[in-house]
C-alpha cells in the first residue's frame, strides 16, 4: 500500500487487525519516511528494535492476541523514559542517558501493541513554547519551514504533521501538546491531570505536567488516550485512582442532544479571551488571521446544533505570572538531581565539589533552564516565599474556582490556542517574556488540572495552521473528544490538510 | 516544675531533636529494604536513586508508627499534615532536596514523663514529623594514604525517620539523658524503632543554652548525633561549663552547630548561623495531603500494645504491686512479660516481684544480661515461688535452688516440667522442709528434755526463752524444720 504513511491510528488499526497489512510492513514504511531526519524531529531512532517489536506484533496478530493498537507505530517525547531507546528531555546533561524503566505510559502503549519508532525533540526539559531550546537543535514547522513547530512537543507535532508517524506522544505542562498541535495542524488532547501516570515523565513542573496523545483525528486522540490513561497509584502518588475510560464511547453523539438533560451542547466563549458578539469574534490581542477561522468554527459547530454562549473566566490575565511562579519554583527543585554525581553529565574538569555541580550545571543546562531554575529558587527563598509562591498557590485555586463558575453554564469552553500562528525560527529567541505571553491562552486550564485539547480549524496567513482549544470539567474528556469528532466528521478537509511539502 | 539546678549561678536550659529510625521493612517512600549493613548500595532502587521520571509513594506502616508514638505520648495527630521539599544539594541526598515535614506535620504536641531521683518530670513536645533519611559519604583520608575520593552508599537513603522535637524543657544532662532513656523505652516498647543506638537507629541532637535566673533563653547551640546515653551526658557537661566560660569571659554565645568528639570529651563547631542554608522549603507536589482519618487512628489504637504507665497502673490495681514496684516492673517490657508470666505460674504478684526485682536483678546485672537472656525462665521462677509458698522449702533454700537454676539449667532435662524440675533440685539437694510433725514432735522433745532451764523460765512468763529452743530444735532437724511450725509446736506443748 503506497498511502500507508497517510492513514491514522484507527485506520492502520483496522488494517493490521485484518491482516491487510503486517505490523513489519508499516513500520519499514515510516522508517524509511525518517531517514534523514525531517525537520530534525528526531532525537533517537533504533531500526532493530522498532522491527523487532512490529515482529512480536505480527506474531500476536496471528496468534489471535493481539492488542487493540497492535502494530500501529507511535514515537514518544523525549522526556518519557525509556529503556530501549536514550532519554535527554532535550537537555545535554542527560546526554546518552538510557533509563532501566520504560514510563508507565510507554509501557501501557506497549501493552496496547504499539510499536515505538523512536523519540522526539522537544524543549530542554520541556520548558519552551517553540521546540528552539532543545540542546540538540531545533524542529522546524512541516507547513514551514523557516517557521517554528510550538512547544514544547514540537518534535511530537512536526512529526505526525509530516507523516513522520501516525501518533504521537506529548507532554503538557503550561500548552506544550496544544499550542505545537495548533501549530503544525493536527490534534492533540490533555487528560484532565492525574489520567496518565506521571511516573516515568522526566519532571518539569510537577503539578501541571499530564501526558497526552497528539494525532491527527480526535478519533485517534481518543484510542491513544484511552490505551494511556488509568491509574498508577503504586507509583504516582498524584494518579487518579478513576478506572480507565473508553474515551471512544461518546464519539458520536450528536451535539444538538450531547448537553445536559439531553439538550444541545452549550458552548462557553469567554468573553476576556475573544468577545462573542453579533455571531463574530473580537480581540485586539489575537490576530485576524486566528479569530477568523475560529469563528468559522464557532458557526459550523452551532450549525451542528451546539449553543454558544458568553461566559467570563474573570482571573485568567493572572495566569501568567501564577504559572511562571509555580512551575519556576517546582522546577528549580526538580532539576537539582541533575548534579554530576549519579548519572547524566559531568564536568570533565573540577576542583572541589562546589566547582564540580557549578560546571556540571553550567555546562549542562541551556539557557532558558537555567532562567526557570533561578526564577524558582528566587521565589522560594527565604523572604520571599510568601510574596511569590503562597500569593501565586492562591490565585491558582481563584483561577479553578472561575472555571467552576463557568461550567455551572456551559458544557465546554472554546476559545483560541494561541494569540497568533507559528512564528518564524529565530524571532523571539532572544526575547523570553514574548514567549511566556504567547501562553496566556493555555495556561489557565493547565493551572485548573482540566482536561483540554487543541483541533484544527483552518489556515491563517501564509497557510499557516489555526487551532482552537477546547477545555472540559474534570474528566469530561470523553465529551471534548465528541465535540471535536462531530467537528471533523462535518468538516474532514480540516484535520485532513496537510502541509504543502507533502502534497 | 521544681527550682532549677544551677551551674555556678546559671540555669541550664536544654531541648532536643531525636531522629528515630522507624521499624518498617521498607523504605519510607520506595520498595526498597531498610535492613542494615547490606553491602553499598545493593538496598537503593530506582526511587532511591532518583533516576529521572521516579516519584515518591507514601508507605503506610511508617505513617503508622507516628500515629502510635502520637498515641503513646498523648499528642494531636494531625488529621491533614503536608510533606515539603528542603532543598539542599550534597552528593548524599540523590534528589536534591529531603523530603520532610515542615508547616504542617503529623504528630503535634504531646509529652514525656519520667522521674528522676524520685521526682515526677514532664518534657513538653512540639512535634513529631516524618521524613526519609540521607545516604552516607565515606571519604577517603588522604594523608591516610587514601585518594582523597569520597564514597557515596545510598543504602540509607529514604529509611523512614520519625524526628521528635522537645520544647527547652529540661535544666541538667541528667534530666536530659533522663528523657532520652525514656523515650528510648517508649519508642522500642511500642516497636516503632529498634532503639539500636550504635546503628544509628535512635540519634539526639541536644539544644544547650544557659542563663542567669529570671532571664530571658540565650543564644544555643546544638550538639548534634549523639549516640550514647554517656556521651550525652559528657557533651551536654562540657558545653555548658564551655558557655559559662565564655560568658564569664565576656564573649557572646553564637548559634551554632557543634560535633561532640568521645576521644577528648569536647564539641567544637562545625558551622556558625552564618553559613545557615536557605532551604527553600515548600509543599511537596508529588506527595498529595497526608490524610489520616479517625477511623485509622482508633485502628491503631486498637492493634496498639499496652503503654508502660498504663500497665503500671493495672499491676498496682490487679495485683495489689507498690506503686514503686510497678514501675520498676515496667522498665521493659521483656521484665512486665517475664513478670506476669512468673505471676501466671504461682499465682503470688508481691513474691514474684520480690523475687524479680532482687534476686533476679541481682543476678542480671552481675552477668550483663537482659531479661530475655534469663536462664531461668519465668516458670521456673514461678514453680520456685510456689514451693515457698506452699512451704516446701524455706526462703533460704529457695535461693540454693534459684542458684542451681540459674548455673545448671543448660544441663537440666529441657522438657521436664518447671515444678518436677525445681522439685528435683530440691530433691538432689535435701532442702525439703521438715513438714511431718511426727518426726518435728519427736525432736521437740527430745530438746525440750535437754533444756529443762529454758523451759521453766517460758513457763514462769519469759516469753524470749522460746528461742533458746528454737535454735537447737533447727540445728537437731538440720535445717530443715519449718520454722513457724516448731513455733506452733512448741507453744502447743509449752501451753
Amino acid at each position: 500500500m503506497s498511502d500507508l504513511h497517510h492513514m491514522g491510528v484507527a485506520e492502520l488499526a483496522a488494517l493490521l487487525q485484518t491482516k491487510q497489512v503486517s505490523a513489519v510492513e508499516v513500520a519499514t514504511r515510516f522508517l524509511a519516511r525518517l531517514g534523514g531526519n525531517p525537520h530534525n524531529a528526531f532525537l533517537d531512532v533504533n531500526s532493530e528494535v522498532t522491527l523487532e517489536q512490529a515482529r512480536a506484533s505480527d506474531a500476536k496478530l496471528a496468534a489471535g492476541t493481539a492488542g487493540p493498537l497492535e502494530g500501529v507505530p507511535i514515537a514518544h517525547k523525549d522526556v518519557f523514559v525509556t529503556k530501549d531507546f536514550v532519554t535527554t528531555a532535550g537537555s545535554k546533561i542527560l546526554s546518552g542517558y538510557r533509563s532501566p524503566f520504560d514510563a508507565t505510559v510507554v509501557r501501557k502503549l506497549r501493552d496496547a501493541g504499539m510499536v515505538t519508532l523512536g523519540k522526539l525533540n522537544c524543549d530542554e526539559f520541556a520548558m519552551g513554547s517553540s521546540n528552539e531550546n532543545s540542546a540538540f537543535g531545533a524542529v522546524s514547522n512541516p507547513w514551514e519551514t523557516s517557521h517554528v513547530p510550538g512547544g514544547s512537543s514540537g518534535g511530537s507535532a512536526a512529526a505526525v504533521a509530516a507523516r513522520l508517524t501516525p501518533a504521537a506522544s506529548g507532554t503538557d505542562t503550561g500548552g506544550s501538546i496544544r499550542q505545537p498541535a495548533a501549530f503544525c495542524g493536527i490534534t492533540g488532547i490533555k487528560p484532565t491531570y492525574g489520567r496518565a501516570s506521571r511516573y516515568g515523565m522526566v519532571a518539569y513542573a510537577s503539578s501541571l505536567d499530564q501526558a497526552g496523545p497528539m494525532a491527527r483525528s480526535a478519533e485517534d486522540c481518543a484510542l491513544l488516550l484511552s490505551a494511556m490513561c488509568g491509574p498508577d497509584v503504586d507509583r504516582d502518588s498524584t494518579s487518579l485512582d478513576v478506572p480507565a475510560e473508553d474515551f471512544s464511547s461518546d464519539l458520536l453523539s450528536p451535539l444538538a442532544t450531547a448537553g445536559r438533560e439531553g439538550g444541545p451542547l452549550v458552548i462557553g466563549v469567554p468573553e476576556e479571551w475573544s468577545e462573542w458578539s453579533e455571531g463574530g469574534l473580537r480581540n485586539n490581542d489575537v490576530s485576524f488571521d486566528v479569530l477568523l477561522p475560529l469563528t468559522n468554527a464557532l458557526h459550523q459547530l452551532i450549525q451542528l446544533g451546539a449553543k454558544v454562549k458568553r461566559i467570563h473566566l474573570a482571573d485568567g490575565n493572572l495566569a501568567i505570572p501564577v504559572y511562571y511562579i509555580v512551575a519556576c519554583a517546582e522546577a528549580s527543585s526538580n532539576l537539582s538531581r541533575f548534579d554530576g554525581v549519579k548519572f547524566g553529565h559531568r564536568a570533565a574538569q573540577y576542583g572541589d565539589l562546589l566547582d564540580m555541580y557549578q560546571k556540571t550545571r553550567s555546562e549542562g543546562f541551556g539557557a532558558e533552564v537555567k532562567r526557570r531554575i533561578m526564577t524558582g529558587a528566587y521565589v522560594l527563598s527565604h523572604g520571599y516565599y510568601d510574596a511569590y509562591y503562597l500569593q501565586a498557590q492562591k490565585i491558582r485555586r481563584m483561577i479553578a474556582d472561575d472555571f467552576q463558575r463557568a461550567f455551572a453554564q456551559c458544557d465546554v469552553i472554546a476559545g483560541p490556542v494561541a494569540p497568533t500562528t507559528a512564528w518564524k525560527l529565530g524571532e523571539k529567541a532572544d526575547d523570553p517574556v514574548a514567549n511566556y505571553l504567547a501562553d496566556i491562552f493555555t495556561l489557565p486550564a493547565s493551572l485548573a488540572g482540566l482536561p483540554c485539547m487543541s483541533l484544527p480549524v483552518g489556515l491563517g496567513e501564509g497557510n499557516m495552521p489555526v487551532g482552537m482549544q477546547l477545555i472540559g470539567n474534570y474528566l469530561d474528556e470523553a465529551r471534548l473528544l465528541n465535540v471535536a469528532h462531530q467537528f471533523q466528521m462535518a468538516h474532514p478537509e480540516l484535520h485532513n490538510a496537510q502541509p504543502g511539502s507533502l502534497a | 516544675m521544681s527550682a532549677a539546678k544551677l551551674v555556678h549561678g546559671y540555669e541550664v536550659v536544654i531541648g532536643f531533636e531525636t531522629h528515630t529510625q522507624l521499624a518498617t521493612q521498607s523504605k519510607i517512600f520506595s520498595r526498597a529494604s531498610t535492613a542494615f549493613g547490606a553491602e553499598p548500595n545493593t538496598q537503593a532502587c530506582a526511587v532511591d536513586l532518583a533516576l529521572p521520571g521516579t516519584l515518591p509513594v507514601m508507605n503506610r506502616a511508617a505513617v503508622e508508627c507516628a500515629i502510635q508514638l502520637g498515641l503513646a505520648l498523648g499528642s494531636h495527630i494531625a488529621p491533614r499534615s503536608v510533606f515539603a521539599r528542603k532543598n539542599y544539594f550534597y552528593p548524599d541526598l540523590p534528589k536534591g532536596y529531603q523530603i520532610s515535614q515542615f508547616e504542617i506535620p503529623v504528630v503535634q504536641g504531646g509529652a514525656v514523663s519520667f522521674f528522676l531521683d524520685g521526682e515526677p518530670k514532664t518534657v513538653r513536645l512540639v512535634r513529631a514529623h516524618l521524613e526519609e533519611d540521607a545516604g552516607k559519604s565515606l571519604h577517603e583520608d588522604a594523608s591516610l594514604g587514601g585518594g582523597g575520593q569520597s564514597g557515596i552508599d545510598l543504602n540509607r537513603a529514604g529509611t523512614p525517620l520519625l524526628e521528635i522535637v522537645t520544647e527547652p524543657d529540661m535544666r541538667s544532662s541528667e534530666e536530659a539523658v533522663a528523657y532520652a532513656k525514656e523515650l528510648h523505652k517508649i519508642v522500642t516498647w511500642i516497636g516503632m524503632c529498634d532503639g539500636n543506638m550504635q546503628e544509628g537507629s535512635f540519634r539526639c541532637d541536644a539544644n544547650v543554652s544557659v542563663r542567669k535566673p529570671g532571664t530571658p533563653l540565650g543564644t544555643r547551640r546544638e550538639i548534634k548525633n549523639l549516640n550514647s546515653f554517656k556521651f550525652m551526658q559528657q557533651a551536654i557537661d562540657f558545653e555548658v561549663r564551655w558557655q559559662i566560660e565564655q560568658i564569664e569571659d565576656g564573649h557572646a554565645i553564637q548559634q551554632a552547630t557543634v560535633l561532640f568528639n568521645p576521644d577528648t570529651g569536647e564539641t567544637r563547631a562545625m558551622r556558625t548561623k552564618e553559613d545557615a542554608a536557605d532551604y527553600r522549603y515548600f509543599p511537596d507536589p508529588d506527595l498529595p495531603l497526608l490524610v489520616i482519618a479517625p477511623e485509622w487512628v482508633e485502628r491503631v489504637r486498637s492493634e496498639m500494645t499496652e503503654l508502660p504507665r498504663a500497665m503500671a497502673e493495672r499491676f498496682v490495681r490487679n495485683y495489689g504491686l507498690p506503686e514503686y514496684d510497678a514501675a520498676t516492673l515496667t522498665q521493659s517490657k521483656g521484665m512486665a512479660a517475664y513478670f506476669e508470666q512468673t505471676v501466671k505460674a504461682c499465682g503470688q504478684p508481691k513474691l514474684a516481684s520480690n523475687w524479680i526485682m532482687g534476686e533476679v536483678s541481682r543476678r542480671m546485672n552481675a552477668d550483663g544480661i537482659d531479661i530475655e537472656q534469663s536462664p531461668v525462665s519465668a516458670a521456673r521462677l514461678g514453680a520456685l515461688i510456689s514451693r515457698i509458698y506452699d512451704s516446701t522449702i524455706s526462703n533460704n533454700a529457695a535461693k540454693d535452688v534459684f542458684d542451681a537454676l540459674w548455673n545448671v539449667s543448660g544441663d537440666l532435662v529441657v522438657d521436664a516440667g518447671a515444678l518436677s524440675t525445681v522439685d528435683a533440685i530440691i530433691e538432689a539437694k535435701g532442702l525439703k522442709q521438715m513438714n511431718d510433725s511426727g518426726e518435728l514432735e519427736k525432736i521437740i522433745d527430745e530438746v525440750l528434755a535437754a533444756h529443762p532451764k529454758n523451759v521453766e523460765e517460758y513457763k514462769a512468763g519469759n516469753a524470749k526463752a522460746l528461742n533458746g529452743l528454737v535454735g537447737p530444735i533447727m540445728k537437731a532437724s538440720k535445717g530443715k524444720a519449718n520454722p513457724a511450725q516448731v513455733n506452733d509446736l512448741l507453744k502447743k506443748k509449752l501451753g
